[in-house]
């Protein structure tokens, strides 16, 4: 048996249909992206504050000569501010048809990488007015906790970006 | 050996869209009668070298069609026909229809085969209107008889001795080609003629030894047999006769080759002969560029002179000698070597500047491309027009960002129309005024700073400030009791939806001019300013920034953040003293600046930032100026100034109002570039920053 089959096997059978999607943290709660549409995952440094922009709008930052926006999730989704250190992630997303653009987001931490079915994927809830869940695309029970799969096209498109 | 030739084709369109403006130049500088040889001669060859390269390629609806102008032309050429304005303008719409058809062949659309076949029409009228003079006192008429003759008894086909001299292979030739183009027109019999052939060790493999006795069979035209050997007339001896269909084979004319055209009038008198709708038999040629996919619209290229190569070369020498230096002192690197390793480094930034200067001159073409169709434009529109007209053109030379060129061409036409339509008078108006009759206009281009100037000077009748004014009340621009000064009232002019022109002409006055001048001008950075009086004419003038992707920067501070001025919108940075400001009702902000009273705009006002210094008296005033109006902008501090290379925003995000852009600073970081304009649109109305900050979806 060569060492190959060997791996494969210890990782059991992986499905055509699965799709690997990156979990990251803001406070308790989890939410996964797919992971084809992370382009990279950096610490965080400094960016150029933009005039006239809602406050989860960061500012824009230098991603080797391109000029990218990077958005709080915190602020994003009215969570309690967090203050900026070294360890603190952005993680830059491709987003828009054919993620031609580049926006990175800060959350407070990546935690994992998951395999997910299509149909492990339940419909969010309605929470009616009171909570919009509009970016919230699905969610996934991983153990006993629940990740919410984000619809970062909806989340991070231009207009509301601010 | 085949080679897919059309890997050519983008060469072929570009040197024919260059040899259509070289046509149209000449045209234009033909003065009526006195024809000059050099410049017929000149559009000549760029007619014969379209035709040519038309039929290479199986265009041969092009090719076709410029033949018939170089029949005309070449009469011109040999002084059998005036040079007469209507010729002259005949020539230049076929220009136009030639343009249209490479340009249908290029995109592979359709192409208006009325307007096509109305100029051919003429063209060929033209042409039959000089007939007889032509045949008169012709030293060709031998030529003309014979061929006559030839087309009126029946040609069973074609004799052809075809014997290429010794470098038609240098000349990028191959008979054989030809003879496959050939054996498509009809029934080949060749037999080779090997008698040239040295003995095997004095052989040179790339000359050519061999000549043919070709025998076609069948009714085929004598344009299409000279058609193959159009390329080769100058590197071959080449003999075609005429085979009757007489009993015997009767030698009855020797037609020999002229060296740069055939005779003129007998191919016209042949292709009249034939049915307007025969197509040119088909050739492999035409099959390739049929099956050749549709592809995009080819990618622009620039030419670049070799002088400018070179020193790129050059700098790029010095590059890696400093880089090979600074490498071996990082090596190695002690101490003492500190002054070594600052010289270096004051070297890269040497070379790498001097580089930078050496590309940027790569994009630099003269301003001549943007002003080369002036004198058509003007030529066109003033015989519409039925005013008289000079142009002149000065700074031709000037260079400019080959971006700028290509957005300005537009901005240019609509003003210089302008001039044309709405600034010259009419000669009796002229004359009546105590002017010239014929009107000047003036496209002068130049260097000052760090920018280009281009000027539009007409000696018309200047702006009209009542009927302007009128204009704008009543198309509600401006209210009716409004006092403005003559400048103020020059700028309405460039407000959405003026027009004063009484008639809609297809020349001007559509009312969609003047802010979409002014609008595009703006876009790249630059202004457009008038100055005009009465009577005496109007100027306009254009400032550009040199180019587009790297400007001067001042470094500004405010509010602890970092901003970047355009350095060719400062005026001046002063500091100011409390008691010489000037309040409108308590709050606007004036600042005397000499005779003039100048809003200052707080920046931290209009961004919401949290202010570090808000006493005048402390920080600064920088004049800035923008679509003709300045402003005073409060700031902390000035830093340093340096070039900047202009990012956009809109790549990932999206335009904010009062910026025009982002860049990267030495440091890595990110620097915003303040946007006059937009500022000024922003301290007018601040909800501008809103708009889009409205829209949260959580």
């Amino acid at each position: 048996m060569s060492e190959l089959q060997q791996l494969n096997d210890s990782l059991g059978d992986v499905d055509d249909r699965t799709e690997q999607y990156l979990t990251f943290l803001l406070g308790d709660e989890e939410y996964g992206v797919e992971i084809l549409r992370v382009q990279e995952i950096k610490g965080w440094e400094s960016v150029t504050h933009i005039p006239n922009t809602p406050d989860y709008l960061c500012g824009v930052l230098n991603l080797r000569g391109t000029i990218v926006p990077v958005v709080d999730l915190r602020l994003r989704f009215d969570m309690p501010a967090r203050e900026y250190t070294p360890t603190t992630v952005v993680v830059v997303l491709n987003v828009g048809e054919g993620a031609q653009r580049t926006v990175g987001v800060v959350v407070d931490g990546v935690s994992d990488a998951h395999n997910i079915l299509p149909e492990e994927i339940k419909p969010s809830p309605d929470f009616g007015t009171s909570i919009s869940t509009d970016f919230i695309s699905g969610l996934v029970s991983i153990g006993s906790e629940m990740m919410m799969i984000l619809n970062i096209d909806r989340l991070l498109r231009v207009k509301a970006l601010g | 050996m085949s080679i897919d030739i059309s890997q050519f084709h983008d060469v072929f369109f570009e040197e024919s869209f260059e040899g259509l403006d070289a046509m149209e130049n000449g045209l234009l500088n033909l003065d009526e009668g006195a024809a000059d040889i050099d410049a017929i001669n000149t559009i000549f060859r760029a007619a014969h070298s379209i035709k040519g390269g038309a039929g290479t390629f199986g265009f041969m609806a092009v090719s076709e069609f410029t033949h018939v102008m170089e029949t005309l032309l070449d009469e011109m050429r040999n002084g059998q026909r005036e040079v007469t304005s209507d010729s002259t303008n005949l020539l230049l719409e076929a220009v136009d229809v030639l343009r249209e058809m490479l340009t249908a062949v290029q995109q592979k659309t359709d192409t208006d085969d009325e307007r096509i076949a109305a100029v051919n029409k003429q063209l060929a009228a033209m042409l039959a209107g000089e007939k007889s003079a032509a045949d008169s006192g012709d030293e060709d008429a031998h030529d003309v008889t014979t061929s006559e003759e030839n087309a009126e008894q029946k040609i069973a086909g074609w004799q052809i001795t075809f014997h290429p001299h010794k470098h038609l292979f240098q000349t990028g030739n191959d008979p054989v080609r030809m003879l496959r183009e050939l054996a498509s027109l009809g029934d080949l019999t060749s037999q080779l003629n090997d008698d040239g052939l040295p003995d095997f060790a004095e052989l040179e493999p790339e000359d050519s030894y061999l000549s043919w006795h070709l025998t076609l069979k069948g009714d085929i035209s004598k344009d299409d047999v000279v058609e193959i050997f159009e390329w080769v007339d100058d590197d071959c001896d080449l003999e075609i006769e005429a085979i009757m269909q007489a009993p015997t084979n009767v030698e009855i004319a020797v037609a020999q080759l002229d060296k740069n055209v055939a005779d003129p009038v007998a191919e016209v008198q042949q292709e009249s002969k034939s049915e307007p709708s025969s197509e040119p038999a088909p050739s492999p040629v035409k099959a390739v560029a049929k099956k050749a996919a549709a592809s995009p619209p080819a990618a622009t290229s620039i030419r670049v002179g070799t002088d400018k190569v070179d020193s790129l070369i050059n700098l790029v020498g010095e590059l890696v000698i400093t880089q090979s230096m600074l490498s071996q002192i990082g090596d190695n690197f002690v101490p003492n070597m500190l002054p070594q390793l600052i010289d270096g480094l004051a070297q890269l930034e040497r070379n790498s500047r001097e580089m930078q200067e050496a590309i940027m001159r790569i994009r630099m073409l003269p301003i001549s491309f943007a002003f080369n169709r002036f004198p058509r434009l003007v030529h066109d529109l003033s015989d519409k027009s039925g005013k008289k007209v000079e142009l002149k053109l000065t700074g031709e030379q000037t260079e400019l960002d080959k971006t700028v060129m290509e957005k300005i061409g537009d901005p240019l036409v609509h003003l210089v129309r302008n001039s044309l339509d709405h600034g010259l008078e009419t000669p009796e108006v002229r004359l009546a005024a105590g002017k010239d009759e014929t009107g000047t206009i003036q496209l002068n281009a130049f260097h000052q700073g760090g920018n280009i100037i281009i000027e539009i000077v007409d000696d018309g009748a200047g702006l009209n400030e009542e009927k302007i004014f009128s204009k704008a009340v009543e198309k509600g621009l401006v209210e009716a009791d409004a006092d403005l000064s003559p400048e103020k009232i020059h700028e309405l002019i460039f407000l959405p939806g003026f027009s004063t022109a009484d008639v809609v002409s297809d020349i001007s006055g559509r009312g969609v001019g003047m802010d979409v001048v002014r609008s595009n001008i703006t876009g790249l950075g630059g202004s457009v300013e008038i100055k005009s009086k009465r009577g005496e004419g109007s100027t306009f003038t254009i400032r550009l920034p040199l180019t587009l992707a790297i400007m001067d920067g001042q470094t500004i501070r405010v509010a602890n953040e970092n901003y970047i001025v355009p350095l060719i919108s400062i005026i001046e940075t002063l500091e100011v003293k409390e008691s010489d400001m000037k309040y409108v009702s308590g709050k606007g902000e004036l600042y005397p600046l000499r005779d003039e009273y100048v809003p200052v705009i707080r920046l931290y006002d209009i961004f919401n930032l949290e202010p570090t210094i808000t006493d005048l008296e402390e920080g600064l005033l920088v004049i800035v100026e923008g679509e003709g109006q300045k402003i005073g902008l409060f700031i902390d501090d000035l830093l340093g100034q340096q070039q900047v290379v202009i990012k956009s925003l809109e790549t990932n995000y999206r335009k904010v109002v009062g910026l025009s852009g982002a860049t990267i600073l030495g440091d890595g970081n990110v620097a915003l570039i303040l946007d006059v304009p937009g500022l000024m649109a922003l301290y007018r109305d601040p909800s501008l920053a809103k708009v889009i900050t409205s829209e949260r979806a959580a």
